[in-house]
Formats: structure tokens, sequence, C-alpha cells
């Protein structure tokens, strides 16, 4: 009975997370109805155009569970995408190649983090501190000026419309009729999406994950390779990291050195607010898609709004970061009476 | 002549004997590109010269470091929302002088009123990063990546999203000099800041107390030291020094630039601390060292433009110099090295 306790806490913050998801959504259509707020086509974009952060926060999410935490993924995510711009474009590499580079160098840049963290036993925010302005620098050593990528396979990738036309279409002035559209980026952030959800929940890795995050002491007198486990997360995350680039790249379609900045801080927002515990050992993937949902609701509202300036998104996410983050803190406490 | 002798003792003392190491080994360094890199010169009454540009340069850093030092000491973590705070205070300290407007050529308020105002914006952000640390037991870098990311925001807010010019000559002053003294501003500045710290902390228990709090909180407040309260005071403290050091960059380019003002100094100033032989872990520390540490740093970082890297880039040789610096901390990597010792000597002696 004391377990069942604990798991209605968890549930509870991702309720809290989904509520207020959806109180935000209708507010969103009262408000902005004449603006056709309520088109299906404003809700996919939430996906489409988070499509890379929602890969990025279901790595962030595995990273937290353990305890650990990454602040380098704005910066990879530039690296990401000024290496595939620069490797297409400036060196006439084909997308393919380009793409397998990129994930390797991601995976080998989880690698490196990873190794730092588990087995030198540094602090993840001090490691991960300095690949965050290492990438970053890096991004600025191949390239000071912006590249737009015009790579034809690529830009395929981009722009290829996928029609949901059980959504039913809209005639406009042409007489041509439009549907509600996804991009395949939306489709290979989903399937990463579920993927990383069944590896958390089904899988001997992924339960060794929560254990290591739930308590390391105890996991390793469990007999559970916790260096590993934690080494091999910063490697997925790394990977996802790179994956979540290259999604976001097919958006902008450019690399440049300012690019997805704050970006870290996106990721880790979405976690937390979708109830990832900072102290790890509890959360879910799909809190963390809610998260990432919420996120791009306010930023829909500032489009929609018209008037405000785009700071406002940062400012926003911070405020609720920290309002969930308080929220986390008193859950803690509870607990402890 | 005695105190002499042991002032030298105590530098030659382990301590501080890497960290200096360090920067005359940077300073030296550039010897060989820049034959000219000691040389002093006086233009218009101030001094000159890539030395006297390392000093003045470094006073902002210096005054980071001060705040980043007490932080870390106390609570094990550092306060990465510095570089953000910086801009918010010269965005403050900006928009009071100015009035609201965009640009102006004399004082629309009282040069103090902005000062006190900057100063206390800045130890407003660390109250708001203490209060989620010592009260919410948050780890501080989570913390303080809220204004790290939030900060710059709000500066921008404060401006407009627009560079607020101040172009009155008693404005730069703080960031240049003052007429008839040949030395930069900032550097009495950051001497000024580094004294006062240095006899708090001496003069009271602060320091010990600082000291006790961070190698173990639990058993300082069962000791009944109010360990929450040292740590708040902590990023107050930190929050005030990265308030100052805003004025002085902000009075650098005499104008409020959100974007620019601090960038990346978050990374220098723990990159100070680690290399004055600060343990980040928490505990005993030392304020000369991160003093000496910042001052590496800058010389770095200048011989690193002086070899036309740009500004950009440098982040790249800072973070990999951090990388480093932690690892050897490291005890893990003392045990390793000593474990494959060990087994080089057992398989000696078996063959």
């Amino acid at each position: 009975m004391k377990n069942r306790g604990k798991t209605d806490g968890k549930i509870f913050l991702l309720m809290i997370t989904i509520a207020l998801f959806v109180t935000m959504y209708i507010a969103g259509i009262i408000i902005f109805n004449s603006k056709g707020f309520a088109k299906p086509q404003v809700f996919l974009n939430l996906f489409i155009s988070n499509a890379g952060l929602i890969v990025i926060a279901a790595g962030m999410t595995m990273v937290m569970i353990t305890g650990g935490i990454d602040i380098s993924v704005g910066s990879v995510v530039a690296l990401t995408c000024m290496m595939l711009a620069w490797m297409m474009e400036v060196k006439g590499i084909g997308a393919v190649p380009a793409l397998l580079t990129v994930l390797v160098i991601g995976i080998f840049f989880g690698l490196v983090q990873g190794f730092f963290i588990a087995y030198l036993k540094i602090q993840p925010f001090i490691v991960t501190l300095a690949g965050m302005f290492f990438a970053r620098g890096m991004t600025a050593i191949i390239s000071q000026e912006m590249i737009s990528v015009k790579n034809e396979l690529f830009l395929k990738w981009a722009k290829s419309k996928i029609n949901l036309t059980f959504l039913g279409g809209t005639v406009n002035k042409k007489g041509v009729v439009n549907y509600p559209f996804l991009y395949p980026s939306v489709i290979i952030a989903l399937v990463v999406l579920v993927l990383v959800f069944v590896a958390l929940k089904y899988t001997k890795f992924g339960r060794t994950i929560y254990a290591v995050g739930g308590n390391e002491q105890s996991a390793l007198m469990m007999g559970l390779n916790v260096k590993r486990t934690k080494l091999l997360v910063y490697v997925i995350n790394g990977f996802l990291c790179a994956l979540g680039g290259f999604l976001f790249c097919l958006n902008t379609c450019a690399g440049f050195v300012e690019q997805a900045k704050g970006f870290e801080m996106e990721a880790i927002a979405s976690a937390v607010i979708g109830g990832t515990l900072l102290s790890g050992g509890v959360g879910n993937v799909f809190g963390s898609l809610f998260g990432v949902l919420i996120k791009g609701t306010i930023e829909t509202f500032i489009t929609f709004q018209g008037t405000l300036s785009s700071w406002w998104t940062k400012i926003t996410i911070a405020a609720l970061l920290a309002f969930f983050i308080l929220l986390q803190s008193l859950f803690a406490k509870a607990k402890e009476k | 002549m005695n105190k002499l002798i042991v002032f030298v003792k105590k530098l030659t003392g382990t301590r501080l004997f890497l960290p200096l190491f360090c920067l005359v080994l940077v300073l030296l360094s550039n010897l060989i590109k820049t034959p000219t890199f000691f040389q002093v010169t006086i233009k218009n009454g101030v001094l000159y010269g890539y030395i006297i540009d390392v000093i003045n340069r470094a006073s902002d850093l210096v005054i980071l470091s001060v705040g980043m030092t007490m932080v870390v000491a106390a609570s094990g973590g550092t306060d990465i929302s510095v570089g953000a705070v910086m801009s918010v205070a010269g965005a403050v300290c900006c928009y009071i002088l100015a009035g609201g407007l965009q640009t102006v050529n004399e004082f629309q308020n009282p040069y103090i009123l902005g000062v006190l105002a900057a100063v206390f914006a800045g130890m407003l952000c660390g109250c708001f990063n203490g209060f989620l640390v010592a009260k919410m037991k948050i780890q501080p870098m989570v913390a303080t990546l809220i204004l790290f990311t939030a900060g710059r925001g709000m500066a921008q807010l404060i401006t407009r999203g627009q560079i607020t010019y101040i172009r009155v000559e008693s404005y730069k002053m703080l960031g240049a000099s003052i007429p008839g003294i040949p030395v930069p501003t900032p550097v009495f500045v950051a001497l000024l800041v580094v004294i006062l710290t240095y006899v708090l902390l001496k003069k009271t228990t602060l320091g010990l107390y600082i000291q006790t709090v961070g190698i173990n909180s639990r058993a300082s407040r069962l000791m009944g030291i109010k360990s929450s309260r040292i740590i708040f005071l902590s990023y107050v403290f930190c929050g005030l020094c990265a308030g100052v050091s805003g004025l002085v960059a902000s009075s650098r380019i005499y104008s409020a630039d959100a974007n620019n003002i601090g960038l990346n100094l978050e990374l220098d100033a723990i990159l100070a601390v680690a290399l004055g032989g600060n343990s980040l872990g928490g505990g005993k520390f030392s304020l000369l060292g991160s003093v000496i540490g910042a001052y590496t740093i800058q010389a770095l970082s200048t011989t690193l433009y002086a070899m036309g890297v740009s500004p950009d880039q440098i982040p790249v040789y800072k973070a990999i110099v951090v990388v480093i610096i932690v690892a050897l901390q490291s005890t893990e990597l003392k045990k390793m090295a000593k474990r494959y010792q060990t087994g080089r000597e057992v398989g000696k002696k078996v063959a």
C-alpha cells in the first residue's frame, strides 16, 4: 500500500501537467478563435516546430532519471546543424553520409561526456557546461557565417508533406483542397519517443536506469553496473541530441553560431514540467512530451498575440520551470514528513 | 622583513604555487610571439600595453570570481547566472540613468541612484538563487539555470530590445580611467572588492562558517550554524559581485548591451575558481587563488586574441582547460593511476 501512495504522487505531477496543457489550449481557442487557433493545423504545428525538441527532451529525461543533467544539448544542436550545412554545402558531401557522420559525432560527444561523469565522477553539470562551450566554440570554428542548406535530397526530406486526409480538408480560393499535414520529422520524433518509452519501461536496461537514479548505492549493492549504465545513458543522449539537431535542421535548413541558444533550458524545463524529478529516479518521457507541447503552446500564444517580443517565451518558460521545481520541492518535503 | 618571508613562504606553498605557475607560464609564452608584451607606455596620461590590458580587462572577472568562490565554498555548486545578472545590472543602471530614453548625453537621474539600483538588482537576483538553493534545496546549477536563460531576456525587456547609450564622460570613468590617475579605474574597483571581502572573511567568523558549511552542512547545522542562511548569504554576495561587475562592464562600453555584457563569463569565473586550486565540491577555499586564477584566464584570453583567435572560438580552448583541471582534481583519476601503477609493478614482479 505504501508503494501506491508514491505512485499517486508521480501521477499527480503528470496530471497537473496534462491539465495545464489542456487548460492552456482551450484558453487559446477561446481567446484567439477569430484568428483560427482551433484549426487542426495549429495543433499539428506544435509537433512540426518542436520535433527536434521532443527527441532531445526524451534523451534529457533519461539523463535526468539517472540523477544527472546535460546542459550541452543546445550547443550540440547548433554544432550538428552547422556540421550538416557545412558538409553538404561547402564540402559537397551527400545528405546521407553527412547525416551518418553527424550521428557518429553525437555518439562520440556523449561517450566523452559520459566517461568523465561516470568513470571520473565529475559533476555532470561541470562536464556538460564545458561541453556546451566546447560545442558552441567548435560551431564558430567551422564557420562564423550562416550556411543555408540547398542540398536537394535534404530539402526533399524537409519539405515532403504527409497529408492527414481523415481530418478533413479546406478548399482555398483557387479551388485546391488543403489537408492538415505533418512533416516526416514528426514521425521520426514520435517513433523515438515510443522507443525510449518502451526501453525505459520494459527492458532490463531501462529498469537499471531507474534503479541507479533512485539510489546509486543500493543499485551498486544489488550488483548493477552503475558506471556502465550511466555511460550508456550519456551515449544514447548524445545520439539523440544529434538526431534532434538533424530534425531541428530540417526546420531551419541552415547552420549558424547563435542557433538553438537556450535549447538546454527548454529541454530541461520540458522534462521537469513533465514530472521528471531533478533528484533522479522518477520520470516519464510522455510527461516530457507534454512539457514540450506546453512550451510550444506558449510560443503559439506569443505568435498569435503578435505584439510581444520572443523574449517572453524564455521568461515564461523560466517562470514555469521555477514553479514546477518549487512544486517538486514541496512534494519532496511532504514525503519526508 | 619577517612578514615578507612569511608571505613569500605562503606564496610558494602548494596551494597557490600551481595557479601562480600557470599565470607566469601563460604570460611568458607571449614573449615568443610578441616580444613587446611587457612593454608599458603612457598615452594621454594613461598606462598602455598588453600587460596593463590584461590587468584592466581581468577586473570584471576578478570581482565575479570573488563572489563565485563564496558560492562554491559554501554550497559545493556554482552560480551559472552571473553573466546574465551582469547584463541585468547594466541594463537597470542604464535604464535609470537614461530615464527610459535610448541615447542620452547627460544623466536623467543622479549617478549614484543608477549605481545603487544596479547593485540592488544584482543582489535581488542573488536572493532568488539563494532562496531556491538554500531554502528549497534545489541543485545550485539547476536553480541558477533559470536566471541564466531568463536573465538576458529580462535585460532585453528593460532596454526594450535596444542598446541604451549613456554618452556622459563621468559615466565612462568607472570603466576607463579618472583624469590624472594613470591606472585604469576597474583595477581599483577589483582591488577594493577583493580587500573588503578579505577583511570581512578574516575579521569576522564568516569565512570559517562558509568553510564549515561547505565541508558538511548537516554537521555544521547540528553545531548551531544556520547552514541555509550562510548558503543564502553566499548567493546574495555573488549577486552583488555580479552587479558591481556588470556596472564596470557597462561603463566600459558606456551602454547596456543585454546580449553581450558578461557573455560567457560564467565559465571564466568557474574556471578561475578551479584554477585557483579550490575544490568545486565546496569546503576549504582560497580567495587569493581565485583572484590569481582570474588573472590567468584573462592572460590566456588576451594571448589567444593576440594570436588572432576570434571571440566566438575562444570557449573551445577554455572548455578544454576546464576539463583538464577538473579531471586532475578528480580522486577517481588518482585511484585509476594508482591501480595502473600497482598493476604494472605486480606485472614486473611476476615477470
